[in-house]
C-alpha cells in the first residue's frame, strides 16, 4: 500500500486518522506505538475515524496507524472450549501470564494457543474434492467435544497432499488444496473469520424441537426452541444472571457460549469456578469442557464490549457448522446497546430515542437473525440459540432496547421485581411472559408425551390466570370472603406457584428437573384440584383440607422426590385421595 | 526541556482550549501558571490535530486568554502512594491538606487504574460481620464486595456507615484492616462527623481520608473516588490490608459528571446524564475485589442519596446494575423511629449465597433468611389488605403476619447505634420471630431444619419484654 497513516485527534475510544488514501470501512488497524487494536468506523476524504478497543490514554497525535488490510477477524480452531476471552477474543489466561493481575494494553495475542499440539485424525485423502465447509480433520478438543476442522466457507478444491494422522499445532499445514482457479490453499486446524459477517449455511430449517433447560417454568410454560431467540428482561436484582447461569448449566445444548458483556467481574469468576466443578449430567464431564467464556466486564474498554457479541456469535456459528447445538447466553444486551450509544455519541451522530442511535433496531435484528436451526455446509444440522438478558433502566420495559428486542425474539421471560422481593425464584412473571414457540413445538411434545402435556399446561395456565384475577378481589375484601370454589382455586394455584413455578437453583435436586418429572408434578397437582372439587360440591370448607398437610407434601415433591426415581410421585395420587376422603368422612 | 504555551484560544466552563500544541498525549496532566503566581492543574480530554482541550480541576475562574502559561507534564494523572498515607487527610485530587507536609512516595500510580483480569479475580466468600442484624442476617456483606447504601436526604445513612466501620470484622482472620474514606461534595459537617467518629473509635490511624467538600471544584470531585481507590488498591494488593472503602455521596459525583459533560457539549441521555455514566460508574465500582494469591481485598460501601427517594432514578438504577446488591433505607421506617431504617425486601446481597451457611456462618442461615424475606413480604400484603378492610377483619393467619411484621421491625431490624450483635444472636432472634407463625406457613425451610430450630412459643420471652416495654 505504501500509504502512511497517523493519529490526528483523540476523543475517548474514538481516534481520527489522517494521511494515505483512506482505509476501508471495518478494516482492523493497529493504533499508535503500542499497537492498540481498533476498527475503522467511517471514512471521509483525508480523514478516517477509528474506534479503539483499548484505553487510549497516552496516545499522541502523529503516532503511526497501520492497517491489517482485513476486517476485524478472530482465529477459530481447537482450544476455544474451556477457555476465557475478552471482547475481541484475546485469551485472558495468556494475558494474565504476560501482564499480571491487571490487564495491560497493546497485547496482541491470537485467540488460540499456537504452541499446543493436538492429536489430529485426518478424514481426507489426496484426490478428494472438498466443498466449502467440508470436514477434513477431527480432534478431541475436550473429553466432551469432538472438534471437526472444516474448510473455510469461501474455499473449495481438490486435495493435492495430506499429512498423516499425528500431533500438530493450529498453524501447521495439514493438507494442500488446489482451488478451481488453479491456486493452492493450505488447510490448517484453525482459520480466521470476520466477526461481523454471518458464516454461510446451506439452508435454514424449520424450528421444531425444544431446548430442554430443566427449569420448570421455562420448559413447561414458556419453552424455547433450538435455534430460537429469547430475551430475559428484568430490573436489577430480579435474577437475570442466576437464570442465565442456570440455563448455561443445565440446558441440553452441546456447546454454551457465555458472554459477559459489560457485567460484573466477580460474576465471570464465579462462572469460571463453578463451571469447572459442576458436572454435566449428560457427558459426565465438567461443564467448562463444553463452554466458551467471553468476559468483557463493565470496566473493560467500551468499544470491545460492542464487538463482544459478534465475537461470541461467530464462535457459536463455528461450532454450529460442525453440527452442534449451541446456545449463547448474552448478559447483557443492554450494555452492548449502551456501548453502541456511547460510541455513537463520540462520533457525533444524530441520536434517536433516548440517545440511542437510529440504527439500534437494525443492529439488534442483525444479531438475533444469526440464530437459527440450519443445514450446515458440512452436511450436518446444527443450531444457534440466543438467550439475551436485557437490563431496562428502572425496570421499565417501554425503553428502546427492550421494545426493539421484543420485535426480534419470540420468547419473552419477563422478570418481576415484586416476585424477586418475595424471593420467588426464578422471578419469571407468568402473566407478562410469553413464548411463540409453543405451537412450533407442540408436535415434538405430542410425540413424546401424548396430548396430556398440552392439556395439563393449558389447564395450569388457566388456573394461574384465574388466580391472578381472584387476587385482585382478595386485595380488596380479604380471602375469607370468597366462596369455597374460589378458595380452592387460590389454594391450588398456591401449590403450583410454590411447588412448581418456584425452583431452588441452590438445591441439589431442584436445580435441574427432567421434563418427565415436570409432567408428573403438573399431573399430580392438577389431580389435587380435581379431587378437592368433591369437597366444594358438598360445601365443605377447603381449610379443613389444609390441616392434613397434603398441600405441603405436594409443594415439597420437588425436594422429596429424587430425579432418578420419579415414579415415587405416583404415590401422591393415593395420598390426595386419602386426605380428601378423610375430610369427607369427618363431615 | 518542557515547552510552555503562553495564552489560550478559548475558555468554556471548566475547559481550556489551546491551539498549536504538539506532542501532547491524550489524558496527560497539565499545569497552568497564572500571572498572579497561582498554580492550577488540568488534564487533556480531547485532541484534534494541534488543538488540545484541557479540563481544569480548580475551575477557570480568574483565567483570561492572556494571563497564563501552560506546561504539560508528559504523564497521566498520578497519585503519590506510601504506607504513611494511613491516618492522613487529602483533598479530592490527592494533595495533603492536614498540614503535615507532602508524602515521601513509595511509588506513583495512574489514578485510572486498570481492569482486574477476570481470570485473576478470586471469588469473594468470607463474610464481614457488621453486628447489624438487618445486614448480617438478610444482606450479608462479603469481603471484596461492592454493596452500596441507597439512602435519601435526611435518612441516617452516615450513622449507619459509621457503625459499619466501627463494628466490621471478619471471623476467621485478624489481618490488618484499613479504611479509605472518600467524601464527594458533602458538607463540612458530614466530613467532620466521620472524622470525629473515626477518632472516637480509635480508628483514625487506620483511615485515609480524601475530602472534596460541597464547595470544592467539581472536576476534583470526579478525581476523588479514583484517588481513593488507587490508594485502596495500593494498600490492599501491595501491603495486604483488607480495605473498606466508604464513598459518599455518589449522587454528588454523578452530578459533577453531568455538569462537566454538558460543559463539553456532549449529547445528554437520561435526565441529562451523559450516555457513558454506566461505564464511568463501572470504572469505579469494579475496582473492588480480591486477587488470587494476594492477601488483601478491597470492599466498597458507596453511599448514594436517591433524588426524591426514587430508586428508578438513573444514579441508583445504574449503580444497582453494577454493584453486587444494595442496602435500601426507607423513609417510612425512619419516621417510625426505626434505626437502622433498612427495608429488607429491596435490599439484596448477591454474593451472600456463597458466603453463608454451613462452614461460613451457620447451617440454618440461608433457609432462615429466605423464610424471613418471604414472610415479611406477606406482611406487606396483609398490611395493604388491612388498610382496606381494617385489621379486625383479617383472617387469623394474616393477623399473625401483622404481628410478625411488627415484632420483626421492632426487634430484628431495630437496634441501637452501639449495639453489636453476633451472628448467632441475629439468627436466634430470627427463629424466635418465626415462632409467631404456624409451622405450615414456613414453606422455605425443610423439615429437618424446622425440627432442629423451630420452637413454637419461643417468641414469649420477647413478647414479655414487649408487654413490659408497652407499660
Amino acid at each position: 500500500m505504501g500509504d502512511s497513516y497517523y493519529i490526528h485527534g483523540i476523543n475517548g475510544p474514538v481516534v481520527t486518522v489522517h494521511g494515505g488514501r483512506g482505509l476501508s470501512v471495518m478494516d482492523m488497524v493497529h493504533v499508535g506505538n503500542l499497537g492498540l487494536i481498533g476498527e475503522v468506523v467511517s471514512v471521509r476524504s483525508g480523514e478516517t475515524t477509528v474506534q479503539v478497543y483499548e484505553e487510549t490514554a497516552g496516545l499522541l497525535p502523529g503516532e503511526p496507524v497501520t492497517s491489517t488490510g482485513a476486517p476485524m477477524s478472530i482465529l477459530l480452531g481447537p482450544g476455544l472450549l474451556n477457555n476465557i476471552f475478552d471482547g475481541i477474543a484475546r485469551p485472558l489466561r495468556a494475558i494474565e501470564k504476560k501482564s499480571g493481575n491487571f490487564i495491560a494494553r497493546g497485547i496482541n495475542l491470537a485467540a488460540l494457543d499456537i504452541e499446543k499440539r493436538w492429536d489430529v485424525k485426518m478424514t481426507i485423502k489426496p484426490g478428494d474434492t472438498l466443498s466449502p465447509g467440508a470436514v477434513f480433520a477431527e480432534t478431541q478438543e475436550t473429553p466432551a467435544i469432538l472438534h471437526r476442522s472444516m474448510v473455510p466457507p469461501n474455499i473449495s478444491g481438490t486435495v493435492k497432499s495430506v499429512l498423516p494422522d499425528g500431533s500438530y499445532t493450529v498453524t501447521d499445514t495439514l493438507a494442500v488444496l488446489e482451488t478451481v482457479n488453479g491456486q493452492t490453499f493450505e488447510l490448517k486446524l484453525a482459520h480466521e473469520w470476520p466477526i461481523r459477517r454471518a458464516r454461510p449455511v446451506v439452508n435454514r430449517l424449520p424450528i421444531d424441537r425444544p431446548l430442554i433447560t430443566g427449569q420448570r417454568i421455562i420448559d413447561t410454560l414458556f419453552p424455547i426452541a433450538k435455534g430460537g431467540c429469547a430475551a430475559i428482561p428484568g430490573p436489577f436484582g430480579a435474577g437475570k444472571t442466576v437464570t442465565q447461569h442456570q440455563l448455561a448449566k443445565w440446558s441440553d445444548a452441546d456447546i454454551i457460549v457465555y458472554l459477559g458483556c459489560g457485567e460484573r467481574g466477580n460474576e465471570m469468576t464465579q462462572v469460571l469456578e463453578e463451571f469447572g466443578e459442576l458436572i454435566d449430567p449428560r457427558t459426565k464431564q465438567p461443564l467448562l469442557n463444553r463452554t466458551v467464556l467471553i468476559a468483557n466486564t463493565s470496566n473493560m474498554p467500551v468499544a470491545a464490549r460492542e464487538a463482544s457479541i459478534y465475537t461470541g456469535m461467530t464462535i457459536a456459528e463455528y461450532y454450529r457448522d460442525m453440527g452442534y447445538h449451541v446456545a449463547i447466553m448474552a448478559d447483557s444486551t443492554s450494555r452492548w446497546a449502551e456501548a453502541l450509544r456511547e460510541i455513537s455519541g463520540r462520533l457525533e451522530e444524530m441520536p434517536a430515542e433516548e440517545g440511542f442511535p437510529a440504527y439500534l433496531p437494525s443492529r439488534l435484528a442483525e444479531f438475533y437473525e444469526r440464530a437459527g436451526y440450519m443445514e450446515t455446509l458440512s452436511g450436518t444440522e446444527g443450531s444457534v440459540t440466543v438467550i439475551g438478558a436485557v437490563s431496562p433502566q428502572g425496570g421499565d420495559f417501554s425503553e428502546p432496547v427492550t421494545q426493539n428486542t421484543k420485535r426480534f425474539v419470540r420468547c419473552f421471560w419477563a422478570l418481576d421485581r415484586a416476585l424477586a422481593y418475595a424471593r420467588h425464584y426464578p422471578a419469571i412473571n407468568w402473566t407478562t411472559s410469553y413464548s411463540e414457540y409453543t405451537d412450533d413445538l407442540s408436535a415434538w411434545y405430542e410425540k413424546r408425551f401424548g396430548t396430556k402435556f398440552a392439556q395439563l399446561r393449558t389447564r395450569m395456565t388457566n388456573l394461574l390466570h384465574e388466580e391472578t384475577q381472584l387476587l385482585e378481589i382478595v386485595k380488596l375484601i380479604g380471602s375469607d370472603m370468597l366462596p369455597e370454589d374460589q378458595k380452592l382455586t387460590i389454594e391450588a394455584a398456591r401449590i403450583i406457584r410454590l411447588g412448581f413455578l418456584q425452583q431452588n437453583s441452590f438445591h441439589d435436586t431442584d436445580t435441574y428437573v427432567p421434563i418427565e418429572k415436570q409432567i408428573k408434578m403438573m399431573d399430580v397437582m392438577m389431580y389435587f384440584y380435581d379431587k378437592a372439587q368433591e369437597l366444594v360440591s358438598r360445601n365443605i370448607p377447603i381449610s379443613q383440607l389444609r390441616e392434613s398437610g397434603i398441600a405441603d407434601a405436594l409443594i415439597r415433591i420437588k425436594y422429596d422426590v429424587p430425579n432418578d426415581n420419579i415414579d415415587l410421585i405416583d404415590s401422591y395420587f393415593g395420598k390426595i385421595d386419602d386426605a380428601v376422603d378423610a375430610v369427607l368422612a369427618k363431615n | 526541556m518542557k515547552i510552555e504555551y503562553v495564552g489560550l484560544s478559548e475558555i468554556n466552563g471548566p475547559l481550556l482550549v489551546l491551539d498549536g500544541v504538539r506532542g501532547v498525549a491524550y489524558d496527560e496532566m497539565a499545569e497552568i501558571v497564572l500571572d498572579s503566581g497561582e498554580h492550577r492543574y488540568g488534564r487533556v480530554t480531547q485532541i484534534d490535530g494541534e488543538r488540545a482541550v484541557i479540563q481544569v480541576f480548580e475551575g477557570t475562574k480568574g483565567i483570561s486568554l492572556e494571563n497564563c502559561h501552560t506546561r504539560f507534564s508528559g504523564h497521566p494523572m498520578e497519585l503519590a502512594l506510601s504506607h504513611e498515607m494511613l491516618g492522613r487527610v487529602f483533598d479530592g485530587a490527592g494533595r495533603p491538606v492536614d498540614g503535615l507536609g507532602n508524602l515521601y512516595p513509595d511509588e506513583k500510580r495512574d489514578i485510572n487504574g486498570s481492569a482486574i483480569n477476570p481470570v485473576s479475580r478470586q471469588y469473594p466468600r468470607s463474610c464481614i460481620y457488621t453486628g447489624i442484624s438487618a445486614i448480617d442476617g438478610m444482606s450479608t456483606l462479603i469481603r471484596g464486595q461492592k454493596l452500596p447504601i441507597f439512602s435519601g436526604s435526611g435518612l441516617r445513612h452516615n450513622e449507619l456507615a459509621a457503625q459499619i466501620v466501627r463494628q466490621a470484622k471478619v471471623a476467621d482472620d485478624d489481618s490488618d484492616f484499613a479504611i479509605v474514606f472518600a467524601a464527594m461534595g458533602v458538607k463540612n459537617d458530614t466530613a467532620d462527623f466521620f472524622r470525629k467518629n473515626f477518632e472516637e473509635s480509635g480508628a483514625l490511624q487506620r483511615v485515609v481520608m480524601f475530602l472534596n467538600l460541597a464547595s470544592d471544584p467539581i472536576i476534583e470531585r470526579i478525581l476523588t473516588p479514583r484517588c481513593a481507590l488507587t490508594a485502596a488498591e495500593y494498600l490492599a494488593f501491595k501491603h495486604g490490608y483488607h480495605v473498606l472503602v466508604i464513598m459518599t455521596d455518589i449522587t454528588s459525583y454523578c452530578e459533577a459528571v453531568r455538569e462537566f459533560s454538558s460543559s463539553k457539549g456532549e449529547i445528554p441521555s437520561r435526565k441529562g446524564y451523559p450516555s457513558y455514566l454506566y461505564s464511568d460508574l463501572a470504572s469505579i465500582y469494579e475496582r473492588a475485589g480480591m486477587i488470587h494469591g494476594l492477601k488483601g481485598s478491597v470492599t466498597q460501601v458507596p453511599i448514594l442519596t436517591m433524588p426524591n427517594d426514587d430508586i428508578n432514578h438513573p444514579i441508583p438504577d445504574l449503580t444497582g446494575y453494577i454493584t453486587e446488591g444494595q442496602i435500601v433505607l426507607d423513609r417510612d421506617l425512619d419516621q417510625r423511629g426505626v434505626y437502622p431504617p433498612i427495608t429488607v425486601l429491596p435490599s439484596l446481597s448477591r454474593l451472600m449465597k456463597d458466603g453463608i451457611g454451613e462452614g461460613f456462618t451457620r447451617e440454618d442461615h440461608p433457609a432462615l433468611s429466605n423464610q424471613l424475606f418471604a414472610a415479611y413480604s406477606k406482611v406487606q400484603d396483609a398490611r395493604s389488605l388491612a388498610s382496606v378492610i381494617g385489621e379486625d377483619e383479617l383472617s387469623d393467619t394474616d393477623k399473625k403476619y401483622m404481628e410478625f411484621g411488627r415484632l420483626f421491625e421492632k426487634y430484628f431490624i431495630q437496634q441501637s447505634q452501639f449495639e453489636n450483635r453476633t451472628i448467632d444472636q441475629t439468627l436466634d432472634l430470627g427463629w424466635q420471630l418465626l415462632s409467631v407463625l404456624p409451622r405450615d406457613e414456613l414453606d422455605r425451610i425443610d423439615d429437618d431444619m424446622l425440627s432442629k430450630y423451630y420452637r413454637p412459643g419461643a417468641i414469649s420471652s420477647l413478647a414479655e419484654k414487649d408487654s413490659k416495654g408497652a407499660i
